[in-house]
């Protein structure tokens, strides 16, 4: 097999990317037995004859695996096969507990869609070329030396991931850009979060993400020699490491030397890619069909219902956000990635100006979520408890920092906003007569600094507010104390 | 009394044990008593669950006693050929590669002779993974033919039929890809069925060529494998490729006589240069039986059935050599240490396979490799459906097929083993009902001239047990053979000497 192409030196080269990315899928059980799907779990707890490959278990097709596949292809716009196969995949490898995979192969569930992203170039159509469904292998550890193979004294493999379900899509070579890239993978994430169908955490690698780039000179329509990279756990390193293939590539043929075909290693400790394999030639993993599954075959009607009850998808989200509420684009773009438009949109509902709601999802739920390690999605929040908090600020109740104290009160569980607030006795004091005696009181305890204010030097009202709001836990309001002590101490 | 135990079949049993003339553990204990005294001439068993046993049948007798409800096969000992997994029961697959693996769970089919009741008295023995035609492929060595012991019951199934033959237990399970059920049946004069595929569940067979893989019963006569058939077959969710039918049953249509079927005589077999003369006579006859009892015989021809052979053994390599790549030492079985993973696992593989395992696996990669995959694969699954075309078309002539089981009676202990074709070629009229997935079966038709059974195959459409069940029946009545192997190297028959029990040898356990 042909492994270099030599392309003809060039000034200028355009980036050829196309991603290939995995979707663990969240469904109950795994893609071909009855094992549940739960994270954590001594290793190979999570086991049973069919997923370690015993000898006489076979192989049953989960159905919410298919259901979520057809959800994704409709989502991308693809032709559902009427009828698709599985296929195996033949190699020796300690984690696969049959030493062959079973995966789809010529006849794949969905083919032909297509991932609209925003670009600098205006809206751009990126090809889907399948999307189809596999297992997941074991995970090994290697024991001594550096924990990689090389130098290992012993491996040891927890087969609690084999059999899980995958959903490999490919899309067509159509990216140009570290960033298209990063914005076409965080609209497929976006998406599969939409869905449902998987907690695509990419640093967790629930979500996996390979990168095949090539260069080619401006203007020119036949391809490079292609390099797949592997290994970027974010979107961020997934732009680094194609921005840093890039420029490799670009030294390369700049200096006259081919591209090798090969596969890249992303090292996020050095940020740069390393050669993990070549290849000499092209593997043969002896595809046939699985004569233990029968092709999978989705009723039309089927399908016609899972296309009706697809939710909104964040490009309609995004547009429906952007005209009916006058948000800003980043509060949208946030909005619809974390899956929080629904309970922005109960709040709104619930009477919270839209701008007020969108800020404090975007920023304090979303923080909130961060810190706790759960999906904003997730978080216990209704919105009708958002319109209350967001009404406490307005009406002066709270002040901003109060109200975020009750906001995690209200997100661990304490209760509504009001009552929150209550019980903690954090409501800001904004009556004067209750404030007057305390201020009184300041200004007698601290009568030297009293004095220099009513000489004029209005720097030293600072020490006094700062000693009502001492003596109130901070719950008086800002602006009345400062009021009231201009009133007494300009008299 | 113990000698009519062991010959009298399975249903005449069970209608015994029912009228309380015998207990079930003593109907246990006669069979296991014959393993104990012929075991060491024949080696039909791997594995013997005296203890097991006992306990089932002792568990039969007592739910009896109390008047439970019991199942179709309460107390009639089976024998189980090790490749269907048994939970905690070692299960070889006659394989140095698993001679000491105990499955996690049991297989379909054993948990519905459990649910129904029967007593699982061994394991039997097989050629290794179910590669081969004569049980030679053992790696714990062969299994003898009880009509001569220095014969070959046939294979892969020859432990299962041998212990048929040599009344050891009324009833057998094999397994069937190419013929491993109907030729050693042939061969030892009893009834074997490769039942339609999708009719018996695959779930807990340990797979050799997956599509083509199915479990059958093995009797001394048809109504008793038709029985053991009703038990095992039916729908099972844990098998894909299950037919999603209830359990099947025969009783009714059994007994109905072949007057007004259509039976359909394949040429090319009784043509083929090889099959032997007096095995010829002999189906030729049975065949004119069938017609005299008011069948009409038609000639009909399966033009693609020679090219089964080649495709069958493209096919069913390439099936074995991903199935087996399991056995990698990593997970159960045997493991060989090796300096790295990869010299582990094929250290193992070296060492765990023997040599005609070998043979199909490489010649299964061999195919399955870019580049040769359309020439070979795709070309032999072609020829499959040329062959599926022409079993539908020879069928909308008539009702069944009729033909020879095996070209030859049973052959001497390692006449074939060092021509790997020849012994292929016991399988050339088996293999065409494998490639289109119908059920066949064969039924003895008498003696060569040497004195060794002869079988006649029957072969039906997909899920027509029905009548094939029927003509095998109605020959099988009208022949009225005695299926106890007799000549001057058999195995002792069955008789009052051996009553007492006090004369036993110890139960080999074997491995």
């Amino acid at each position: 097999m042909t492994t270099t192409t030599t392309v003809e030196q060039a000034t200028n080269y355009e980036a050829v990317i196309g991603l290939e990315v995995h979707i663990e899928l969240s469904t109950r059980t795994k893609m071909f037995c009855g094992c549940a799907i739960d994270f954590g779990g001594e290793p190979n707890s999570r086991t049973c004859a069919v997923c370690l490959g015993q000898p006489g278990s076979l192989p049953v097709v989960n159905a919410a695996a298919v259901e979520a596949a057809i959800r994704l292809g409709l989502a991308l716009g693809c032709e559902i096969a009427p009828s698709s196969r599985f296929h195996r995949k033949n190699y020796f490898y300690p984690d696969m507990p049959k030493n062959y995979q079973i995966s789809q192969y010529d006849v794949p569930i969905c083919l032909r869609g297509h991932l609209d992203i925003p670009s600098e170039r205006g809206v751009r159509s990126i090809g889907i070329t399948r999307v189809h469904m596999e297992e997941d292998t074991g995970k090994s550890s290697h024991v001594g030396g550096s924990g990689r193979i090389t130098g290992a004294t012993h491996s040891l493999v927890d087969y609690n991931r084999a059999g899980i379900p995958l959903l490999e899509c490919v899309s067509e070579p159509d990216l140009r850009s570290a960033e298209e890239s990063r914005v076409y993978l965080t609209e497929l994430r976006a998406i599969v979060l939409a869905l449902g169908i998987s907690d695509a955490k990419l640093e967790e690698g629930s979500m996996r993400c390979d990168a095949n780039i090539s260069l080619r000179p401006v203007g020119h329509t036949v391809f490079g020699t292609r390099v797949e990279v592997k290994n970027m756990n974010s979107v961020r390193s997934l732009g680094r490491a194609i921005d840093y293939e890039i420029a490799r590539q670009n030294e390369v043929l700049t200096s006259g030397a081919p591209v090798v075909q090969e596969t890249r290693h992303w090292d996020e400790n050095t940020q740069r890619t390393s050669t993990l394999r070549t290849k000499e030639s092209v593997d043969d993993y002896r595809y046939f069909p699985d004569p233990d599954l029968l092709p999978v075959e989705p009723a039309s009607e089927d399908v016609e219902r899972l296309r009706a009850e697809l939710p909104e998808l964040p490009a309609a989200l995004r547009a429906r956000l952007a005209e009916t509420r006058g948000l800003s684009p980043a509060q949208v773009s946030v909005l619809a990635g974390t899956g929080l438009s629904a309970l922005f949109v109960q709040s709104v509902a619930a009477g919270a100006p839209a701008s007020e709601a969108a800020n404090w999802l975007a920023n304090e739920v979303t923080g909130w979520a961060g810190a706790q390690g759960v999906e904003p999605v997730a978080v216990p929040l209704t919105g009708a408890q958002l319109a209350e908090l967001v009404g406490l600020v307005a009406d002066g109740t709270l002040s901003a920092k109060l109200a975020r104290q009750v906001l995690e009160a209200v997100l661990s569980g304490e209760g509504d906003p009001r009552a929150v607030a209550h019980a903690r006795g954090l409501a800001q004091i904004s009556n004067s007569a209750e404030l007057e005696e305390i201020v009184d009181s300041v200004i007698a305890e601290h009568a030297d600094a009293a004095q220099r204010v009513r000489d004029g030097n209005h720097k030293a009202i600072g020490a006094l507010v700062g000693a009502v709001m001492r003596a109130t836990q901070g719950r008086a309001n800002p602006s009345l104390v400062n009021e009231l002590l201009q009133a007494r101490l300009s008299a | 009394m113990t000698a009519e135990l062991l010959t009298c079949g399975a249903r005449e049993l069970a209608a015994r044990m029912a009228a309380g003339e015998v207990s079930a553990v003593e109907v246990a204990q006669a069979h296991l008593d014959r393993i104990a005294q012929t075991d060491d001439h024949l080696h039909a068993f791997l594995r013997v669950l005296s203890d097991d046993a006992l306990a089932t049948a002792a568990d039969v007798d007592s739910r009896r006693a109390a008047g439970a409800p019991l199942g179709a096969l309460a107390g009639i000992p089976v024998a189980l050929k090790d490749v269907l997994t048994t939970k905690g029961v070692v299960t070889t697959c006659g394989s140095k590669m698993l001679e000491h693996y105990r499955p996690v769970y049991d297989a379909t089919v054993v948990q519905r002779l459990q649910a129904a009741d029967a007593v699982i008295v061994g394991k039997a023995n097989m050629d290794e993974f179910a590669m081969g035609s004569s049980t030679e492929n053992s790696a714990f060595g062969p299994s003898r033919n009880p009509w001569d012991l220095d014969r070959v019951p046939g294979g892969t199934s020859g432990g299962s039929t041998a212990a048929a033959a040599a009344f050891q237990a009324p009833l057998a399970i094999g397994t069937d890809t190419g013929g491993s059920i109907r030729q050693p049946a042939a061969l030892c004069g009893v009834v074997g069925v490769k039942p339609t595929y999708g009719l018996v569940s695959r779930y807990g067979l340990v797979a050799f060529a997956s599509s083509l893989d199915q479990v059958g019963p093995i009797a001394r006569d048809v109504g008793d494998a038709a029985l053991l058939l009703e038990v095992i077959g039916g729908h099972d969710a844990c098998d894909s490729t299950s037919i999603p039918i209830p359990p099947p049953s025969y009783g009714a249509e059994l007994e109905r006589g072949v007057e007004g079927l259509c039976v359909g005589v394949v040429r090319e077999f009784l043509a083929t240069e090889g099959l032997a003369p007096d095995v010829r006579a002999r189906v030729e006859d049975g065949i004119a039986r069938l017609g005299k009892l008011g069948a009409e015989l038609v000639d009909v021809s399966l033009p693609h059935a020679a090219y089964g052979l080649p495709a069958y053994y493209l096919i069913a390599p390439s099936e074995c050599s991903s199935n087996l790549s399991r056995f990698d030492g990593v997970r159960y079985g045997l493991r060989v240490p090796g300096e790295t993973t990869e010299q582990m696992m094929s250290r193992t593989r070296e060492a765990g396979f023997g040599r005609e395992v070998k043979r199909r696996i490489m010649i299964g990669t061999y195919a399955l490799s870019a580049g040769y995959y359309d020439a070979y694969y795709v070309s032999a699954q072609r020829v499959r459906t040329l062959i599926i075309r022409d079993f539908a078309a020879a069928h909308e002539q008539c009702d069944v097929l009729v033909g020879p089981t095996a070209p030859e009676t049973a052959f001497p202990l390692g006449s074939k083993t060092a021509d790997p074709i020849a012994m292929y070629l016991q399988d050339v009229f088996t293999i065409p009902s494998s490639l289109a997935g119908a059920p066949a079966l064969s039924v003895p038709v008498g003696l060569d001239d040497a004195g060794l059974p002869v079988g006649l195959q029957v072969m039906a459409p997909v899920l027509g047990e029905g009548v094939m069940f029927r003509v095998a029946r109605a020959l099988e009545a009208d022949l009225a053979l005695d299926p106890t192997p007799r000549g001057p190297n058999s195995l002792e028959p069955p008789d009052e000497e051996h009553d007492a029990g006090s004369d036993a040898q110890p139960v080999r356990l074997v491995p």
